[in-house]
């Protein structure tokens, strides 16, 4: 597990198109603007770590990706296509809801507070995309969620409610639950914010393999070490722009900018 | 940290439980003797006040014409109301949740109205006013269908179906009709409310999983609402049961308060007939209540402490998990 940081991060990007490409994105709400020109590009089988002080805009960023959130200008491609509109006729559209939903299915987002379905089991969490999004067959998604189940170190849970699990086992069948639609991009915003610090450990541990299995994964997080040693690259934002990135090693080790240089400082204190 | 913590953990033998004296309670011994001797009073009145008339309600409780009532002006009333104001009014509910603004203000001024007007007057007017403005009502392929024909000059009025409203207004249909609407009034708030409880992080949860609108409403935000929707959604239809005794006003025969009290003044028996009346109520509302308990207990899934059936079953799949 601990050779995902010997992986280079150029071998995945210099093979064609990038799966993210964001250019100039502008996001603002009611009139305060939270982003500022974002561009990005994040290639198939990266991980890319979004760090920055509260307010500087990641997690903004991260659900204009998948459209909880709808960008004010600028462009977001995944998978060489448009994110949210549609050109047609030489000029834009705004995709309609079940456009919007079938692009969101090919995107696994994990939630800071977990947000799984209360009345339903874990295994019923993990599959209810499956079944009624994507029309699998009941047996053969119970046998898949069984199986993430398995992934994320909870074989034993299938029919525990999530009231009966703990921060970190919620987590985990949230990751479950995203990666049972097969995604191609799988988002994290701020996985481990809500969790007691001794369960932070287990979160990481199922991400650090799924980043291991090639999964591309853009993960907003305050967690240096799981930066430092998962991420092929970070993107430190403060203010609604990108202030510096790089390989993890630089942008954490030998920060350029005086505001990264602050926020990491006050990170290690 | 200190070492004593250690050596107290390693002890084998359990203290036994703690013998101490409980705390006393003497107000409750005073309310349980006043309460005992409130009671005694009103029993001996019940036995010696031969006015009640116990015996002759138990006969007026069983008349035909009382049972007739009673299952069709009170229970078939209550449960075909409640159908409509259910699902009329998480219809309306939702059109007031709609980000769509005519579907949001055609939500509000339906509550508005059938709120604002009491169910007496209602079931009055639904039963004569209705019938006096429109006699008939003609169902034609197209709006404005007759005016069409007209204009059109064909011979035919274009007419489908169509349907005499003063024999249909002093029906049963017609009072479920009435008293479902006003009821969708009332439960298009406890179902906005419900919805509104729904954690927004839920709909967003769904929304990244790629659901359609109305796929996150069904399977996501309303069972989760229904939690909240329950509690006063049965408090309402044992509201209803009693608000079916209005039916009479329209005027409907068939009604279980109509009949005991018909009862009463053909024969006398005032008290009886209202002890009789009263009787039955409360035994619907009482078994009612049995099923409000478990619809809770239903939509009570995952939240707080399981149910010994849920334990049970988890248990046996551990079991069988763990033999092979």
């Amino acid at each position: 597990m601990s050779t995902a940081t010997t992986t280079s991060p150029t071998t995945a990007g210099q093979s064609g198109a990038p799966l993210v490409r964001a250019v100039n994105v502008h996001k603002a709400f009611h009139g305060n603007e939270v982003l500022k020109g974002i561009d990005m590009d994040v290639h198939t089988g990266e991980v890319v770590c979004l760090l920055g002080p509260s307010g500087s805009g990641k997690t903004t960023f991260l659900r204009c990706i998948n459209q909880l959130e709808s960008i004010d200008g600028g462009r977001i491609w995944v998978d060489g296509e448009l994110v949210g509109l549609e050109e047609k006729g030489g000029r834009l559209h705004r995709l309609g809801e079940k456009q919007i939903a079938a692009q969101r299915r090919e995107i696994g987002m994990v939630f800071q507070r977990f947000n799984l379905f209360p009345h339903m089991t874990a295994l019923e969490n993990i599959m209810e995309a499956p079944v009624h999004v994507k029309g699998v067959g009941k047996s053969e998604a119970r046998a898949r969620a069984l199986e993430l189940l398995e992934l994320v170190g909870l074989s034993d849970k299938p029919q525990a409610f999530p009231a009966q699990l703990s921060g970190g086992q919620q987590q985990r069948v949230a990751i479950a639950r995203a990666l049972a639609m097969q995604p191609k991009l799988m988002l994290f915003d701020e996985p481990t914010s809500a969790l007691d610090p001794e369960l932070v450990g287990e979160v990481l541990k199922v991400m650090r393999s799924l980043a291991d299995t090639g999964m591309t994964m853009i993960v907003v997080t305050h967690e240096m070490g799981f930066a430092r040693d998962v991420a092929d690259r970070v993107v430190f934002m403060d203010g609604g722009v990108v202030v510096e990135q790089g390989p993890a090693k630089d942008v954490i080790g030998n920060p350029q900018h005086e505001r990264t240089r602050t926020f990491l400082k006050r990170m290690h204190a | 940290m200190t070492p004593v913590s250690d050596d107290t953990r390693t002890h084998t033998d359990r203290p036994g439980a703690i013998d101490a004296r409980p705390v006393r309670h003497p107000g409750r011994w005073v309310a349980l003797a006043v309460i005992a001797v409130l009671a005694a009073m009103l029993i001996s009145s019940f036995v010696t006040n031969p006015n009640w008339g116990f015996a002759k309600a138990l006969k007026i409780m069983n008349y035909n014409p009382v049972l007739e009532g009673l299952l069709k002006g009170t229970i078939i009333a209550t449960v075909g109301s409640m159908i409509i104001g259910v699902i009329l009014g998480v219809i309306v509910g939702i059109m007031r949740l709609s980000d769509n603004p005519v579907l949001s203000a055609v939500g509000f001024l339906y509550t508005w109205f059938f709120r604002g007007i009491p169910r007496l007057v209602l079931i009055a007017m639904l039963g004569t006013g209705v019938g006096f403005l429109y006699p008939k009502l003609d169902i034609g392929p197209l709006p404005f269908s007759q005016q069409l024909a007209q204009w059109l000059g064909l011979s035919n009025d274009l007419t489908v179906f169509s349907l005499d409203v003063n024999q249909f207004s002093s029906t049963l249909m017609m009072g479920i009709i009435g008293l479902g609407l006003s009821e969708a009034a009332y439960m298009a708030e406890i179902a906005r409310g419900g919805i509104l409880s729904v954690d927004p992080g839920q709909r967003e949860a769904a929304q990244a999983l790629g659901m359609s609108g109305g796929k996150i409403m069904r399977r996501i935000v309303l069972p989760q609402a229904m939690r909240v929707i329950i509690p006063p959604t049965g408090n309402e239809t044992i509201a209803m049961v009693k608000d079916t005794s209005l039916l009479s006003a329209l005027p409907l025969t068939t009604e279980l308060f109509f009949q005991t009290n018909a009862v009463g003044t053909r024969t006398l028996q005032i008290m009886p007939s209202f002890v009789a009346a009263t009787a039955w109520y409360l035994i619907i509302t009482s078994v009612l209540m049995v099923g409000q308990y478990f619809l809770e207990r239903r939509f009570g899934r995952g939240f707080g402490q399981p149910s010994a059936r849920q334990a049970k079953k988890a248990q046996a799949l551990l079991a069988a998990g763990s033999q092979h």
